[in-house]
Protein backbone atom coordinates (compact mmCIF):
# COMPACT_ATOMS: atom_id res chain seq x y z
CA UNK A 1 0.00 0.00 0.00
CA UNK A 2 1.32 3.40 -0.88
CA UNK A 3 0.30 6.87 -1.96
CA UNK A 4 0.15 6.95 -5.79
CA UNK A 5 2.00 9.79 -7.45
CA UNK A 6 0.84 11.21 -10.78
CA UNK A 7 3.43 10.52 -13.46
CA UNK A 8 5.00 7.63 -11.56
CA UNK A 9 5.83 4.47 -13.48
CA UNK A 10 5.09 1.03 -12.04
CA UNK A 11 6.02 -2.39 -13.30
CA UNK A 12 4.44 -5.76 -12.84
CA UNK A 13 6.08 -8.30 -10.57
CA UNK A 14 4.74 -11.20 -12.66
CA UNK A 15 4.81 -10.11 -16.33
CA UNK A 16 6.40 -7.49 -18.64
CA UNK A 17 3.57 -5.00 -18.07
CA UNK A 18 4.27 -1.40 -17.04
CA UNK A 19 1.90 1.47 -16.38
CA UNK A 20 2.10 5.18 -15.67
CA UNK A 21 -0.21 6.82 -13.15
CA UNK A 22 -2.22 9.47 -15.02
CA UNK A 23 -4.61 10.36 -12.24
CA UNK A 24 -4.84 9.15 -8.64
CA UNK A 25 -6.93 9.99 -5.60
CA UNK A 26 -5.30 10.80 -2.28
CA UNK A 27 -4.73 7.99 0.18
CA UNK A 28 -2.93 4.68 0.20
CA UNK A 29 -3.87 2.23 -2.52
CA UNK A 30 -2.56 -1.09 -3.73
CA UNK A 31 -2.09 -1.44 -7.47
CA UNK A 32 -1.67 -5.00 -8.67
CA UNK A 33 -0.91 -6.55 -12.03
CA UNK A 34 -1.54 -10.23 -12.63
CA UNK A 35 -2.57 -10.50 -9.00
CA UNK A 36 0.73 -9.25 -7.53
CA UNK A 37 1.56 -5.79 -6.18
CA UNK A 38 3.24 -3.58 -8.79
CA UNK A 39 6.60 -2.08 -7.93
CA UNK A 40 8.42 1.10 -8.95
CA UNK A 41 9.85 0.74 -12.47
CA UNK A 42 13.57 0.12 -12.34
CA UNK A 43 13.50 -1.70 -9.00
CA UNK A 44 14.73 -5.29 -8.85
CA UNK A 45 12.03 -7.91 -8.53
CA UNK A 46 11.94 -11.67 -8.51
CA UNK A 47 9.42 -12.59 -11.18
CA UNK A 48 6.45 -14.60 -9.99
CA UNK A 49 3.52 -16.15 -11.86
CA UNK A 50 0.48 -14.37 -13.30
CA UNK A 51 -2.61 -15.34 -11.30
CA UNK A 52 -4.99 -16.94 -13.83
CA UNK A 53 -7.85 -14.94 -12.29
CA UNK A 54 -6.04 -11.70 -13.17
CA UNK A 55 -4.78 -12.53 -16.64
CA UNK A 56 -6.82 -10.28 -18.96
CA UNK A 57 -3.63 -8.52 -20.06
CA UNK A 58 -2.83 -4.85 -20.61
CA UNK A 59 -2.04 -3.26 -23.96
CA UNK A 60 0.38 -0.44 -24.66
CA UNK A 61 -1.28 2.92 -25.21
CA UNK A 62 -4.55 1.86 -23.60
CA UNK A 63 -5.83 3.62 -20.52
CA UNK A 64 -7.47 1.88 -17.60
CA UNK A 65 -9.77 3.51 -15.07
CA UNK A 66 -11.67 2.65 -11.93
CA UNK A 67 -15.45 2.83 -11.85
CA UNK A 68 -15.79 6.41 -10.56
CA UNK A 69 -13.00 7.75 -12.78
CA UNK A 70 -10.82 8.94 -9.90
CA UNK A 71 -7.95 6.71 -10.89
CA UNK A 72 -6.42 6.27 -14.30
CA UNK A 73 -3.31 4.51 -15.57
CA UNK A 74 -1.72 4.36 -19.01
CA UNK A 75 -0.16 1.09 -20.13
CA UNK A 76 3.35 1.83 -21.38
CA UNK A 77 4.47 -1.79 -21.85
CA UNK A 78 2.34 -4.80 -22.82
CA UNK A 79 1.74 -7.37 -20.13
CA UNK A 80 -0.17 -10.62 -19.58
CA UNK A 81 -1.62 -9.60 -16.23
CA UNK A 82 -4.65 -7.40 -15.62
CA UNK A 83 -4.39 -4.28 -13.47
CA UNK A 84 -6.50 -3.92 -10.32
CA UNK A 85 -6.64 -1.43 -7.49
CA UNK A 86 -7.40 -2.67 -3.98
CA UNK A 87 -8.52 -5.91 -5.61
CA UNK A 88 -10.98 -4.31 -8.07
CA UNK A 89 -10.02 -4.75 -11.76
CA UNK A 90 -9.67 -1.52 -13.75
CA UNK A 91 -11.67 -1.07 -16.95
CA UNK A 92 -10.32 -0.07 -20.33
CA UNK A 93 -11.22 3.51 -21.15
CA UNK A 94 -12.66 4.38 -24.53
CA UNK A 95 -11.00 7.31 -26.24
CA UNK A 96 -12.87 9.76 -28.35
CA UNK A 97 -11.58 10.12 -31.87
CA UNK A 98 -10.59 13.70 -32.61
CA UNK A 99 -9.72 15.41 -35.87
CA UNK A 100 -5.99 15.72 -36.47
CA UNK A 101 -4.79 19.16 -35.51
CA UNK A 102 -1.01 19.03 -35.67
CA UNK B 1 5.62 11.57 -16.79
CA UNK B 2 8.09 12.47 -19.50
CA UNK B 3 7.73 13.14 -23.22
CA UNK B 4 10.51 10.56 -23.79
CA UNK B 5 8.02 7.92 -22.72
CA UNK B 6 5.91 8.75 -25.80
CA UNK B 7 8.85 8.00 -28.08
CA UNK B 8 9.76 4.88 -26.10
CA UNK B 9 6.25 3.47 -26.54
CA UNK B 10 6.16 4.04 -30.30
CA UNK B 11 9.72 2.79 -30.72
CA UNK B 12 8.74 -0.43 -28.94
CA UNK B 13 5.59 -0.82 -31.05
CA UNK B 14 6.84 0.26 -34.50
CA UNK B 15 10.66 0.02 -34.31
CA UNK B 16 11.21 -0.08 -38.08
CA UNK B 17 8.62 2.44 -39.13
CA UNK B 18 9.98 5.69 -40.61
CA UNK B 19 9.58 8.42 -38.01
CA UNK B 20 11.05 11.56 -39.59
CA UNK B 21 12.28 12.48 -43.06
CA UNK B 22 14.08 15.74 -43.69
CA UNK B 23 12.37 16.94 -46.87
CA UNK B 24 15.43 18.86 -48.04
CA UNK B 25 18.18 16.27 -47.48
CA UNK B 26 15.99 13.18 -47.82
CA UNK B 27 17.59 11.64 -44.70
CA UNK B 28 15.33 9.62 -42.39
CA UNK B 29 15.16 8.12 -38.93
CA UNK B 30 13.08 5.10 -38.03
CA UNK B 31 11.47 5.16 -34.59
CA UNK B 32 14.09 2.87 -33.07
CA UNK B 33 16.93 4.84 -34.67
CA UNK B 34 15.54 8.06 -33.23
CA UNK B 35 15.23 6.44 -29.80
CA UNK B 36 18.82 5.12 -29.88
CA UNK B 37 20.18 8.43 -31.19
CA UNK B 38 18.39 10.24 -28.35
CA UNK B 39 20.19 8.04 -25.81
CA UNK B 40 23.66 9.08 -26.96
CA UNK B 41 22.80 12.77 -27.51
CA UNK B 42 21.28 12.80 -24.03
CA UNK B 43 24.65 11.45 -22.85
CA UNK B 44 26.45 14.37 -24.49
CA UNK B 45 23.99 16.88 -23.06
CA UNK B 46 24.18 15.49 -19.55
CA UNK B 47 27.99 15.44 -19.67
CA UNK B 48 28.10 19.08 -20.79
CA UNK B 49 26.72 20.36 -17.49
CA UNK B 50 24.32 22.63 -19.40
CA UNK B 51 21.33 24.18 -17.66
CA UNK B 52 19.40 24.50 -20.95
CA UNK B 53 19.53 22.91 -24.39
CA UNK B 54 19.24 25.54 -27.12
CA UNK B 55 18.30 24.94 -30.74
CA UNK B 56 19.08 27.57 -33.36
CA UNK B 57 18.46 26.16 -36.80
CA UNK B 58 15.73 25.35 -39.30
CA UNK B 59 13.88 22.02 -39.00
CA UNK B 60 15.90 18.89 -39.66
CA UNK B 61 16.29 15.46 -38.06
CA UNK B 62 18.15 17.35 -35.33
CA UNK B 63 14.87 18.98 -34.22
CA UNK B 64 13.04 15.91 -32.80
CA UNK B 65 16.38 14.46 -31.72
CA UNK B 66 17.23 17.53 -29.63
CA UNK B 67 13.74 17.69 -28.14
CA UNK B 68 13.75 14.07 -26.98
CA UNK B 69 17.42 13.91 -25.96
CA UNK B 70 17.04 16.99 -23.75
CA UNK B 71 13.99 15.41 -22.10
CA UNK B 72 15.99 12.25 -21.44
CA UNK B 73 18.89 14.28 -20.03
CA UNK B 74 16.49 16.27 -17.84
CA UNK B 75 17.65 19.60 -19.32
CA UNK B 76 14.88 21.98 -20.55
CA UNK B 77 14.74 22.46 -24.33
CA UNK B 78 14.77 26.10 -25.46
CA UNK B 79 14.48 26.51 -29.24
CA UNK B 80 15.38 30.01 -30.46
CA UNK B 81 13.95 31.93 -33.40
CA UNK B 82 16.63 31.90 -36.10
CA UNK B 83 15.00 34.90 -37.78
CA UNK B 84 15.88 37.23 -34.93
CA UNK B 85 18.72 39.72 -35.28
CA UNK B 86 22.15 38.83 -33.86
CA UNK B 87 21.77 41.13 -30.81
CA UNK B 88 18.34 39.60 -30.08
CA UNK B 89 19.76 36.08 -30.31
CA UNK B 90 22.65 37.03 -28.02
CA UNK B 91 20.23 38.41 -25.47
CA UNK B 92 18.33 35.10 -25.46
CA UNK B 93 21.58 33.10 -25.23
CA UNK B 94 22.44 35.05 -22.07
CA UNK B 95 19.17 33.84 -20.58
CA UNK B 96 19.77 30.14 -21.25
CA UNK B 97 23.44 29.94 -20.24
CA UNK B 98 25.16 27.64 -19.44
CA UNK B 99 23.75 26.00 -22.54
CA UNK B 100 24.28 23.11 -24.94
CA UNK B 101 23.43 24.70 -28.28
CA UNK B 102 22.60 22.79 -31.44
CA UNK B 103 22.99 25.23 -34.30
CA UNK B 104 23.48 25.30 -38.07
CA UNK B 105 26.91 24.53 -39.49
CA UNK B 106 27.13 28.12 -40.77
CA UNK B 107 26.37 29.74 -37.41
CA UNK B 108 28.35 27.36 -35.23
CA UNK B 109 31.77 29.10 -35.41
CA UNK B 110 30.28 32.45 -34.35
CA UNK B 111 28.25 30.87 -31.55
CA UNK B 112 31.14 28.82 -30.18
CA UNK B 113 32.95 31.94 -28.96
CA UNK B 114 30.29 32.59 -26.32
CA UNK B 115 31.31 31.77 -22.80
CA UNK B 116 29.27 28.99 -21.18
CA UNK B 117 27.82 27.88 -24.51
CA UNK B 118 28.85 24.44 -25.73
CA UNK B 119 27.98 24.30 -29.40
CA UNK B 120 27.27 21.36 -31.65
CA UNK B 121 26.88 22.05 -35.36
CA UNK B 122 23.86 20.24 -36.81
CA UNK B 123 25.93 17.93 -39.05
CA UNK B 124 28.17 17.07 -36.12
CA UNK B 125 25.17 16.60 -33.83
CA UNK B 126 23.62 14.15 -36.29
CA UNK B 127 26.81 12.08 -36.62
CA UNK B 128 26.54 9.03 -34.36
CA UNK B 129 30.30 8.64 -33.99
CA UNK B 130 30.47 12.04 -32.26
CA UNK B 131 28.32 10.78 -29.39
CA UNK B 132 29.74 7.54 -28.08
CA UNK B 133 28.41 7.50 -24.54
CA UNK B 134 24.79 6.54 -23.94
CA UNK B 135 23.24 8.34 -21.01
CA UNK B 136 23.31 6.24 -17.89
CA UNK B 137 19.97 5.83 -16.20
CA UNK B 138 16.35 6.50 -17.09
CA UNK B 139 14.67 9.82 -17.66
CA UNK B 140 12.91 11.47 -14.75
CA UNK B 141 9.20 10.70 -14.36
CA UNK B 142 8.62 13.82 -12.23
CA UNK B 143 5.69 15.52 -13.97
CA UNK B 144 6.74 18.92 -12.59
CA UNK B 145 10.05 19.02 -14.44
CA UNK B 146 10.35 21.59 -17.21
CA UNK B 147 10.29 20.08 -20.70
CA UNK B 148 10.31 23.15 -22.92
CA UNK B 149 10.91 26.88 -22.67
CA UNK B 150 9.46 28.86 -25.55
CA UNK B 151 10.24 32.52 -26.02
CA UNK B 152 7.00 34.23 -26.98
CA UNK B 153 7.00 36.98 -29.56
CA UNK B 154 6.20 39.73 -27.08
CA UNK B 155 4.89 42.92 -28.64
CA UNK B 156 6.61 45.07 -26.03
CA UNK B 157 9.75 44.59 -23.98
CA UNK B 158 11.89 41.47 -23.76
CA UNK B 159 10.35 38.16 -24.89
CA UNK B 160 8.83 36.10 -22.09
CA UNK B 161 9.86 32.47 -21.71
CA UNK B 162 6.73 30.32 -21.46
CA UNK B 163 7.31 27.28 -19.25
CA UNK B 164 5.85 23.95 -20.40
CA UNK B 165 6.33 21.11 -17.95
CA UNK B 166 6.24 17.43 -18.87
CA UNK B 167 2.77 17.17 -17.31
CA UNK B 168 1.37 19.83 -19.66
CA UNK B 169 2.70 18.30 -22.86
CA UNK B 170 1.93 14.70 -21.90
CA UNK B 171 -1.62 15.68 -20.83
CA UNK B 172 -2.16 17.39 -24.16
CA UNK B 173 -1.02 14.34 -26.10
CA UNK B 174 -2.92 11.79 -24.00
CA UNK B 175 -6.16 13.75 -24.29
CA UNK B 176 -5.93 14.48 -28.02
CA UNK B 177 -4.08 11.60 -29.71
CA UNK B 178 -4.78 7.89 -29.73
CA UNK B 179 -1.62 5.83 -29.35
CA UNK B 180 -0.35 4.06 -32.49
CA UNK B 181 -3.46 5.11 -34.39
CA UNK B 182 -1.62 6.06 -37.59
CA UNK B 183 -1.53 3.70 -40.51
CA UNK B 184 1.90 2.92 -41.93
CA UNK B 185 1.08 4.82 -45.13
CA UNK B 186 0.22 8.02 -43.28
CA UNK B 187 2.61 10.93 -43.58
CA UNK B 188 2.42 14.42 -42.12
CA UNK B 189 4.03 17.43 -43.76
CA UNK B 190 5.36 19.76 -41.07
CA UNK B 191 6.44 23.24 -42.13
CA UNK B 192 6.18 25.19 -38.87
CA UNK B 193 9.55 26.16 -37.36
CA UNK B 194 11.07 24.34 -34.35
CA UNK B 195 10.63 27.33 -32.02
CA UNK B 196 6.86 27.50 -32.51
CA UNK B 197 4.50 25.57 -30.22
CA UNK B 198 2.85 24.05 -33.29
CA UNK B 199 6.26 22.63 -34.24
CA UNK B 200 6.63 20.96 -30.84
CA UNK B 201 3.04 19.70 -30.87
CA UNK B 202 3.46 18.29 -34.39
CA UNK B 203 6.47 16.23 -33.28
CA UNK B 204 4.78 14.87 -30.16
CA UNK B 205 1.41 14.13 -31.78
CA UNK B 206 2.96 12.39 -34.76
CA UNK B 207 5.31 10.33 -32.61
CA UNK B 208 2.54 9.16 -30.28
CA UNK B 209 0.29 8.21 -33.18
CA UNK B 210 3.20 6.49 -34.97
CA UNK B 211 2.94 8.73 -38.02
CA UNK B 212 5.76 9.48 -40.44
CA UNK B 213 6.72 13.17 -40.47
CA UNK B 214 8.18 14.86 -43.54
CA UNK B 215 9.85 18.13 -42.62
CA UNK B 216 9.85 21.20 -44.84
CA UNK B 217 12.50 23.56 -43.41
CA UNK B 218 11.85 26.69 -45.49
CA UNK B 219 8.28 27.10 -46.59
CA UNK B 220 7.42 28.11 -50.12
CA UNK B 221 4.11 27.19 -51.71
CA UNK B 222 5.91 25.41 -54.56
CA UNK B 223 8.06 23.17 -52.34
CA UNK B 224 5.07 22.44 -50.10
CA UNK B 225 3.05 21.29 -53.12
CA UNK B 226 6.00 19.28 -54.49
CA UNK B 227 6.68 17.50 -51.19
CA UNK B 228 2.98 16.82 -50.60
CA UNK B 229 2.74 15.08 -53.97
CA UNK B 230 6.11 13.31 -53.81
CA UNK B 231 5.62 11.83 -50.33
CA UNK B 232 1.88 11.24 -50.80
CA UNK B 233 1.26 13.36 -47.71
CA UNK B 234 -1.93 12.43 -45.88
CA UNK B 235 -2.05 15.18 -43.27
CA UNK B 236 -0.58 18.66 -42.88
CA UNK B 237 -0.72 21.75 -40.72
CA UNK B 238 -0.37 25.26 -42.13
CA UNK B 239 -0.78 28.81 -40.87
CA UNK B 240 -3.26 31.01 -42.78
CA UNK B 241 -0.64 32.86 -44.81
CA UNK B 242 0.81 29.53 -45.97
CA UNK B 243 -2.61 28.28 -47.06
CA UNK B 244 -3.23 31.58 -48.88
CA UNK B 245 0.03 31.10 -50.80
CA UNK B 246 -0.72 27.47 -51.61
CA UNK B 247 -4.17 28.46 -52.86
CA UNK B 248 -2.65 31.26 -54.96
CA UNK B 249 -0.05 28.88 -56.42
CA UNK B 250 -2.81 26.45 -57.43
CA UNK B 251 -4.85 29.23 -59.05
CA UNK B 252 -6.31 28.15 -62.35
CA UNK B 253 -6.15 24.46 -61.47
CA UNK B 254 -9.38 22.65 -60.93
CA UNK B 255 -8.18 20.60 -57.98
CA UNK B 256 -4.97 20.55 -55.99
CA UNK B 257 -3.90 17.18 -57.37
CA UNK B 258 -3.21 15.74 -53.93
CA UNK B 259 -5.59 12.80 -53.66
CA UNK B 260 -3.74 11.40 -50.64
CA UNK B 261 -4.24 14.52 -48.52
CA UNK B 262 -6.99 13.30 -46.18
CA UNK B 263 -6.73 16.11 -43.66
CA UNK B 264 -5.45 19.65 -43.60
CA UNK B 265 -5.45 21.63 -40.39
CA UNK B 266 -4.67 25.27 -39.91
CA UNK B 267 -4.25 27.76 -37.12
CA UNK B 268 -1.92 30.36 -35.66
CA UNK B 269 -3.80 33.35 -37.00
CA UNK B 270 -7.07 34.49 -38.44
CA UNK B 271 -8.16 32.67 -41.60
CA UNK B 272 -10.00 34.89 -44.10
CA UNK B 273 -13.32 33.37 -45.25
CA UNK B 274 -12.38 33.77 -48.92
CA UNK B 275 -9.18 31.72 -48.51
CA UNK B 276 -10.80 28.80 -46.71
CA UNK B 277 -13.66 28.72 -49.21
CA UNK B 278 -11.23 28.64 -52.14
CA UNK B 279 -9.14 25.98 -50.38
CA UNK B 280 -12.19 23.77 -49.82
CA UNK B 281 -12.97 23.93 -53.54
CA UNK B 282 -9.38 23.04 -54.48
CA UNK B 283 -9.27 20.16 -51.96
CA UNK B 284 -12.79 18.76 -52.24
CA UNK B 285 -11.99 15.42 -50.57
CA UNK B 286 -9.81 16.80 -47.79
CA UNK B 287 -10.99 17.15 -44.19
CA UNK B 288 -10.34 20.67 -42.92
CA UNK B 289 -9.76 21.39 -39.25
CA UNK B 290 -9.17 24.76 -37.67
CA UNK B 291 -7.10 24.54 -34.51
CA UNK B 292 -6.82 27.34 -31.99
CA UNK B 293 -4.19 27.30 -29.29
CA UNK B 294 -1.45 29.22 -27.60
CA UNK B 295 2.10 28.55 -26.52
CA UNK B 296 0.97 28.79 -22.89
CA UNK B 297 -1.68 26.11 -23.42
CA UNK B 298 0.62 23.45 -24.97
CA UNK B 299 -0.95 24.09 -28.38
CA UNK B 300 -4.55 23.33 -29.41
CA UNK B 301 -7.46 24.09 -27.06
CA UNK B 302 -10.34 24.37 -29.57
CA UNK B 303 -11.09 22.81 -32.95
CA UNK B 304 -13.51 23.38 -35.78
CA UNK B 305 -13.70 19.92 -37.31
CA UNK B 306 -14.33 18.64 -40.85
CA UNK B 307 -18.08 18.17 -40.37
CA UNK B 308 -18.44 21.74 -39.15
CA UNK B 309 -16.53 22.93 -42.21
CA UNK B 310 -18.77 21.05 -44.63
CA UNK B 311 -21.99 22.08 -42.88
CA UNK B 312 -20.92 25.72 -42.87
CA UNK B 313 -19.69 25.75 -46.47
CA UNK B 314 -22.89 24.14 -47.75
CA UNK B 315 -25.22 26.41 -45.86
CA UNK B 316 -27.44 29.15 -47.29
CA UNK B 317 -27.61 30.82 -43.91
CA UNK B 318 -25.05 33.57 -43.44
CA UNK B 319 -24.76 32.89 -39.73
CA UNK B 320 -23.91 29.22 -40.29
CA UNK B 321 -21.51 30.06 -43.12
CA UNK B 322 -19.78 32.43 -40.70
CA UNK B 323 -18.87 29.40 -38.61
CA UNK B 324 -16.14 28.78 -41.16
CA UNK B 325 -14.24 31.60 -39.50
CA UNK B 326 -14.89 30.22 -36.02
CA UNK B 327 -12.22 28.21 -34.22
CA UNK B 328 -14.82 25.68 -33.13
CA UNK B 329 -15.37 24.16 -29.72
CA UNK B 330 -13.17 23.39 -26.74
CA UNK B 331 -11.25 20.08 -26.76
CA UNK B 332 -12.28 17.45 -24.21
CA UNK B 333 -10.58 18.26 -20.92
CA UNK B 334 -10.39 21.95 -21.77
CA UNK B 335 -12.82 24.61 -20.50
CA UNK B 336 -13.20 27.98 -22.22
CA UNK B 337 -15.03 31.06 -20.95
CA UNK B 338 -15.46 34.63 -22.13
CA UNK B 339 -15.16 37.30 -19.45
CA UNK B 340 -15.36 41.08 -19.31
CA UNK B 341 -12.76 43.53 -17.96
CA UNK B 342 -13.87 42.82 -14.39
CA UNK B 343 -13.44 39.07 -14.90
CA UNK B 344 -17.21 38.43 -14.97
CA UNK B 345 -18.76 35.99 -17.47
CA UNK B 346 -20.43 37.63 -20.47
CA UNK B 347 -23.57 36.42 -22.26
CA UNK B 348 -23.41 34.22 -25.38
CA UNK B 349 -22.42 36.23 -28.44
CA UNK B 350 -20.85 39.05 -26.43
CA UNK B 351 -17.26 40.02 -26.81
CA UNK B 352 -14.73 39.64 -24.02
CA UNK B 353 -11.42 38.08 -23.11
CA UNK B 354 -10.91 34.35 -23.62
CA UNK B 355 -10.08 32.40 -20.43
CA UNK B 356 -8.99 28.76 -20.52
CA UNK B 357 -8.47 26.00 -17.97
CA UNK B 358 -7.22 22.41 -18.22
CA UNK B 359 -4.38 19.98 -17.49
CA UNK B 360 -2.46 21.10 -20.56
CA UNK B 361 -2.64 24.79 -19.61
CA UNK B 362 0.59 26.15 -18.16
CA UNK B 363 0.15 29.92 -18.10
CA UNK B 364 3.57 30.16 -16.50
CA UNK B 365 6.54 32.31 -17.46
CA UNK B 366 10.11 31.82 -16.33
CA UNK B 367 10.93 34.14 -13.45
CA UNK B 368 7.34 35.37 -13.14
CA UNK B 369 5.49 32.28 -11.99
CA UNK B 370 2.01 31.36 -13.11
CA UNK B 371 -0.49 33.97 -14.23
CA UNK B 372 -3.44 31.58 -13.84
CA UNK B 373 -5.91 32.64 -11.14
CA UNK B 374 -6.70 30.70 -7.98
CA UNK B 375 -9.20 28.50 -9.85
CA UNK B 376 -6.69 27.65 -12.57
CA UNK B 377 -8.07 29.94 -15.29
CA UNK B 378 -5.53 31.43 -17.69
CA UNK B 379 -6.41 34.82 -19.22
CA UNK B 380 -5.21 34.49 -22.82
CA UNK B 381 -5.31 38.23 -23.72
CA UNK B 382 -7.11 37.05 -26.86
CA UNK B 383 -10.48 38.67 -27.44
CA UNK B 384 -13.39 36.56 -28.59
CA UNK B 385 -17.02 35.63 -28.34
CA UNK B 386 -18.84 32.31 -28.05
CA UNK B 387 -22.21 31.61 -29.61
CA UNK B 388 -25.09 29.70 -27.98
CA UNK B 389 -23.75 26.39 -29.23
CA UNK B 390 -20.25 26.90 -27.89
CA UNK B 391 -18.54 27.92 -31.13
CA UNK B 392 -15.68 30.26 -30.36
CA UNK B 393 -14.84 33.25 -32.56
CA UNK B 394 -11.56 35.13 -32.23
CA UNK B 395 -11.55 38.89 -32.36
CA UNK B 396 -7.89 39.77 -32.14
CA UNK B 397 -5.88 40.55 -29.06
CA UNK B 398 -7.64 42.08 -26.08
CA UNK B 399 -5.07 44.88 -26.32
CA UNK B 400 -6.08 45.67 -29.91
CA UNK B 401 -9.43 47.11 -28.87
CA UNK B 402 -9.94 50.63 -30.15
CA UNK B 403 -11.58 52.92 -27.61
CA UNK B 404 -13.31 55.66 -29.58
CA UNK B 405 -15.20 58.17 -27.48
CA UNK B 406 -15.61 55.60 -24.70
CA UNK B 407 -16.91 52.94 -27.07
CA UNK B 408 -14.97 49.68 -27.40
CA UNK B 409 -14.49 48.73 -31.02
CA UNK B 410 -12.99 45.46 -32.21
CA UNK B 411 -10.77 45.85 -35.28
CA UNK B 412 -11.80 42.35 -36.38
CA UNK B 413 -15.45 43.26 -36.94
CA UNK B 414 -14.52 46.08 -39.30
CA UNK B 415 -11.91 43.94 -41.06
CA UNK B 416 -14.54 41.25 -41.68
CA UNK B 417 -16.85 43.76 -43.35
CA UNK B 418 -14.04 45.15 -45.49
CA UNK B 419 -13.10 41.61 -46.56
CA UNK B 420 -16.66 41.05 -47.77
CA UNK B 421 -16.16 43.79 -50.38
CA UNK B 422 -15.52 42.22 -53.80
CA UNK B 423 -12.34 44.20 -54.48
CA UNK B 424 -10.67 43.68 -51.09
CA UNK B 425 -8.14 40.90 -50.57
CA UNK B 426 -6.82 41.81 -47.11
CA UNK B 427 -7.49 44.46 -44.48
CA UNK B 428 -6.10 45.61 -41.15
CA UNK B 429 -7.83 48.08 -38.83
CA UNK B 430 -5.96 49.92 -36.07
CA UNK B 431 -6.54 52.74 -33.63
CA UNK B 432 -4.83 56.10 -34.25
CA UNK B 433 -4.60 59.12 -31.94
CA UNK B 434 -7.58 61.43 -32.37
CA UNK B 435 -8.05 64.72 -30.56
CA UNK B 436 -11.81 64.62 -30.53
CA UNK B 437 -12.43 60.93 -29.78
CA UNK B 438 -9.26 59.86 -27.99
CA UNK B 439 -8.77 57.15 -30.57
CA UNK B 440 -9.84 57.14 -34.19
CA UNK B 441 -10.03 54.32 -36.71
CA UNK B 442 -7.62 53.74 -39.58
CA UNK B 443 -7.58 50.91 -42.10
CA UNK B 444 -4.93 49.50 -44.40
CA UNK B 445 -6.46 47.73 -47.38
CA UNK B 446 -4.98 45.44 -50.02
CA UNK B 447 -6.94 45.05 -53.25
CA UNK B 448 -7.22 41.87 -55.27
CA UNK B 449 -4.99 41.81 -58.36
CA UNK B 450 -6.42 44.05 -61.06
CA UNK B 451 -9.19 45.41 -58.84
CA UNK B 452 -9.76 48.56 -56.85
CA UNK B 453 -12.46 50.78 -55.35
CA UNK B 454 -12.57 54.43 -54.33
CA UNK B 455 -11.92 55.04 -50.63
CA UNK B 456 -15.32 56.74 -50.24
CA UNK B 457 -16.97 53.59 -51.55
CA UNK B 458 -15.24 51.49 -48.87
CA UNK B 459 -16.31 53.97 -46.18
CA UNK B 460 -19.91 53.86 -47.40
CA UNK B 461 -19.69 50.04 -47.55
CA UNK B 462 -18.89 49.97 -43.83
CA UNK B 463 -21.36 52.70 -42.91
CA UNK B 464 -24.19 50.78 -44.61
CA UNK B 465 -23.37 47.59 -42.74
CA UNK B 466 -22.24 48.88 -39.35
CA UNK B 467 -22.67 51.97 -37.24
CA UNK B 468 -21.12 55.23 -38.45
CA UNK B 469 -18.74 55.13 -35.48
CA UNK B 470 -17.08 52.13 -37.18
CA UNK B 471 -16.16 53.98 -40.38
CA UNK B 472 -12.39 54.44 -40.68
CA UNK B 473 -11.50 58.10 -40.99
CA UNK B 474 -8.35 57.14 -42.88
CA UNK B 475 -8.02 54.28 -45.35
CA UNK B 476 -4.65 53.60 -46.91
CA UNK B 477 -4.18 51.31 -49.89
CA UNK B 478 -1.07 49.14 -49.75
CA UNK B 479 0.49 46.23 -51.68
CA UNK B 480 0.50 43.82 -48.75
CA UNK B 481 0.12 43.69 -45.00
CA UNK B 482 2.95 42.78 -42.66
CA UNK B 483 2.72 39.28 -41.19
CA UNK B 484 5.27 37.34 -39.18
CA UNK B 485 6.33 33.98 -40.55
CA UNK B 486 3.70 32.12 -38.57
CA UNK B 487 0.87 34.17 -39.97
CA UNK B 488 0.27 36.71 -37.20
CA UNK B 489 -0.66 40.15 -38.46
CA UNK B 490 1.86 42.68 -37.14
CA UNK B 491 -0.68 45.28 -36.09
CA UNK B 492 1.98 47.41 -34.45
CA UNK B 493 3.75 47.79 -37.78
CA UNK B 494 0.49 48.74 -39.51
CA UNK B 495 -0.13 51.34 -36.81
CA UNK B 496 3.25 52.94 -37.41
CA UNK B 497 2.32 53.64 -41.04
CA UNK B 498 -0.41 56.07 -40.03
Amino acid sequence: MAELKTGARLKSAVCDGEVMIVLAPAGDLEVTCGGAAMVAAGSAVEKGQVDPDHAVGIRIGKRYVNEDGTLEVLCVKNGDGGVAVNGVPLLQKDTKKLPKTD
Amino acid sequence: MNIMMLLEMTSATFPDRTAFTDGSSGRSYTYSQLFEAAATRAGSMAASGARRVGMLDVSSLATPLTLFASAWAGVPYAPLNYRLTDPEIEALLERIKPAYLVTSDEREPAMSVHKDVITSATTHFLTDAQHSARITGEWSMDPEEIAVLLFTSGTTGAPKAAVLRHKHLVSYILSSVEFASADEAEAALVCVPPYHIAGIAAILSSVYSGRHVVQLPNFTAETWIDLARKHEITTAFVVPTMLARVVDALEGQKTAGMPHLASLSYGGGKMPLSIIERAMRLFPDTDFTNAYGLTETSSTIAVLGPDDHRAAAGSDSDSIRQRLVSVGKALPGVEIEIRDDEGMLVAAGERGEIYVRGEQVSGEYEGRGSVTNSEGWFPTRDAGRMDEEGYLFLEGRADDVIVRGGENISPGEIEDVLLDHAAVRDAAVVGIPDEQWGEGIAAAVVFKPGQSAPIEELQTWIKDRMRSSRVPQVIRICDELPYNETGKLLRRVVKQTF
